[in-house]
């Protein structure tokens, strides 16, 4: 049977999504810089090296590299986050392989494999084929089951040779900023689009947010427009979130923006519009303005919080 | 300082994008083309660095005939020179496009002195293939970094900001070197009139490679099947506010 090397450590989650398709094709070995909690597998290689004493992605795809060498697996994975698709575009140009980037299903039956990938951020799906000796890989986000396999696998530690210059791209500080609630981490977000008008107009998006305990997002016009900081942007040149709810307002719901929230759990859509593409693919929808219709609901809330 | 920034030709963002009908290529009848996003925020950065520091902006694309048009669009904003490998094909493969890029920007550093900065977008809009400025790095072999919203130069040395939940983390890298750039790391500008003007008369030289196909081939694109949603309408206006706040206590927001 065919070995995968699968590259976790990032989020428990979206390695237990690419797990989900490397199981399917082969025995998967998993690799992590320093411990990891993930189990299940047949083997785990724990990456040590004092170069690796932050994120390094060029010292990361190098040790990746070595312990291809020493193993020859068919196949090296990873779920496709930021981190892992630049690791692997290292790893692929040291070994001059080609990387099929955010892959949705895989077809192993040939010596070329037979994929599908993301395009356009989700928008349009490619049929593509891919071709050599060792296949690399990373997996679309929320696009796979969650893995269930635990149990401990064989550890074995893995020390690669790394000169101190590949340390060159390594992370040299870190900021933390007090952001409290993020896009990332909020149960809800309150975003706005167009309809909101301006910048002042996000204040009522900012007290409902407050009141729900979620975090305000945007749409791209409203950074190109400079209401907002980029940061909050949701979409496939912002930022991916997966709330429970999210808030559309004043949203038309451009393709682009649809990829970035379409893995939250539920939509609710606040529009003049009631055809707009937020409302008709939202499973909530408010036909009205936002200006009306936010500030009415942060009443109803505050009159049943005062009962 | 001498800066290079390669660019992508693709559809404007926000359009539907349909499928020609092989369901190889899109539909581009009626659609409107610009420079991919993160390269359009990468072309603005090159060009604050310049005002900053002083030197020179070259663009560079591999791409249709049509391609012309955003390098000619670069220049409008500031870029001073405009460089297109063309190619008959649209959809090259992030190897062979890797290639051609590496290939014409060494071309390019041996008639001169190498490029202290080559910026490219952290994945094309349509492609998003996360790779090429990585490749090309390793065949000029200068160090790259990705997912870039901050640059700050500072002598032989360029400060790299990425954003992560949370904060951000600061990169160090000696130049020469590619940084791989996103939205939001400025607000790019509009072009002004003289831009324009500027830009019409601009030459943009030309060169044709042979293309060195890599092991990642597309077969054909799809549209993917929409969810059906059947929308439950709560209400309109604001007498939809009871209603929007059971919503919320039902799924346990409150």
């Amino acid at each position: 049977m065919s070995r995968v090397l699968v590259l976790v450590g990032e989020s428990e989650e979206l390695d237990r999504q690419a797990l989900s398709l490397a199981s399917t094709l082969g025995s998967v070995e998993l690799v992590s810089v320093g411990p990891t909690k993930i189990g299940g597998a047949d083997k785990a290689w724990q990456i040590e090296s004092p170069v690796l004493s932050d994120y390094a992605p060029e010292a990361i795809a190098e040790s990746l590299a070595q312990l291809i060498g020493q193993e020859l697996p068919s196949a090296a994975i990873a779920s496709g986050t930021e981190r892992n698709n630049e690791i692997m575009a290292h790893l692929a140009a040291l070994l001059d392989l080609p990387l099929a980037t955010n892959v949705l299903t895989v077809s192993a039956d040939s010596e070329d494999w037979r994929l599908t990938r993301v395009r356009w951020g989700g928008s349009l799906i490619e049929e593509a084929t891919l071709s050599a000796f060792l296949k690399l890989l990373t997996v679309a986000p929320h696009s796979q089951p969650v893995w269930e396999g635990s149990g401990t696998p064989a550890l074995e530690i893995f020390e690669p040779e790394l000169g101190d210059e590949l340390g060159r791209t390594r992370v040299r500080e870190r900021v933390t900023l007090d952001e409290g609630i993020t896009l990332t981490t909020a149960p809800v977000i309150v975003s706005g689009g167009r309809g909101v008008g301006s910048a002042e107009g996000f204040a009522v998006l900012e007290e409902l947010a407050g009141l729900l305990g979620g975090a305000v997002g945007c749409s791209r016009v409203v950074t190109n427009n400079g209401w907002r900081s980029h940061r909050d942007q949701v979409g496939q040149t912002g930022t991916r979130v997966a709330p429970q709810l999210y808030m559309a307002c004043g949203i038309s719901g451009a393709i682009q923006h649809w990829v970035g929230m379409m893995a939250a759990k539920k939509v609710l859509a606040i529009n003049t519009d009631p055809e707009a593409p937020m409302v008709t693919k939202a499973d909530y929808a408010v036909i009205g303005d936002l200006h009306e219709v936010l500030p009415a609901i942060i009443a109803e809330i505050r009159r049943r919080q005062e009962n | 300082m001498k800066i290079l920034v390669c660019v992508k030709r693709v559809p404007a963002p926000g359009a539907r994008i349909n499928l020609a009908p092989d369901s190889r290529s899109i539909d581009a009848r009626h659609l409107s083309f610009t420079v991919s996003p993160h390269e359009e925020c990468a072309v603005e950065e090159a060009i604050r660095l310049k005002e900053l520091q002083g030197g020179s902006v070259t663009i560079l694309t591999l791409g249709n005939a049509e391609a012309e048009e955003q390098l000619r669009y670069a220049i409008s904003v500031g870029a001073d020179e405009a460089d297109l490998i063309t190619a008959d094909e649209i959809d090259i493969d992030p190897q062979a496009t890797a290639s051609a890029l590496s290939e014409r920007i060494t071309e390019l550093e041996g008639a001169s002195d190498p490029f202290d900065l080559i910026l490219v977008g952290n994945e094309s809009a349509d492609a998003g293939g996360y790779q090429v400025g990585v490749r090309i790095a390793h065949a000029l072999g200068r160090p790259v970094i990705s997912g870039i919203k901050g640059l700050k130069v500072e002598d032989q040395t360029i400060e790299a900001r990425r954003e992560i939940d949370g904060g951000f983390e600061i990169y160090r890298l000696p130049l020469p070197a590619i940084v791989a750039v996103k939205e939001g790391i400025n607000l790019p500008r509009y072009p002004t009139l003289p831009g324009r003007l500027r830009a019409k008369k601009a030459e943009v030289r030309k060169v044709a490679y042979q293309l060195k196909r890599g092991g990642l081939t597309m077969v054909s694109l799809a549209t993917p099947v929409e969810q059906q949603t059947a929308t439950r309408v709560l209400g309109r206006g604001a007498e939809a506010a009871p209603a929007v706040v059971d919503l919320f206590e039902e799924l346990g927001l409150l």
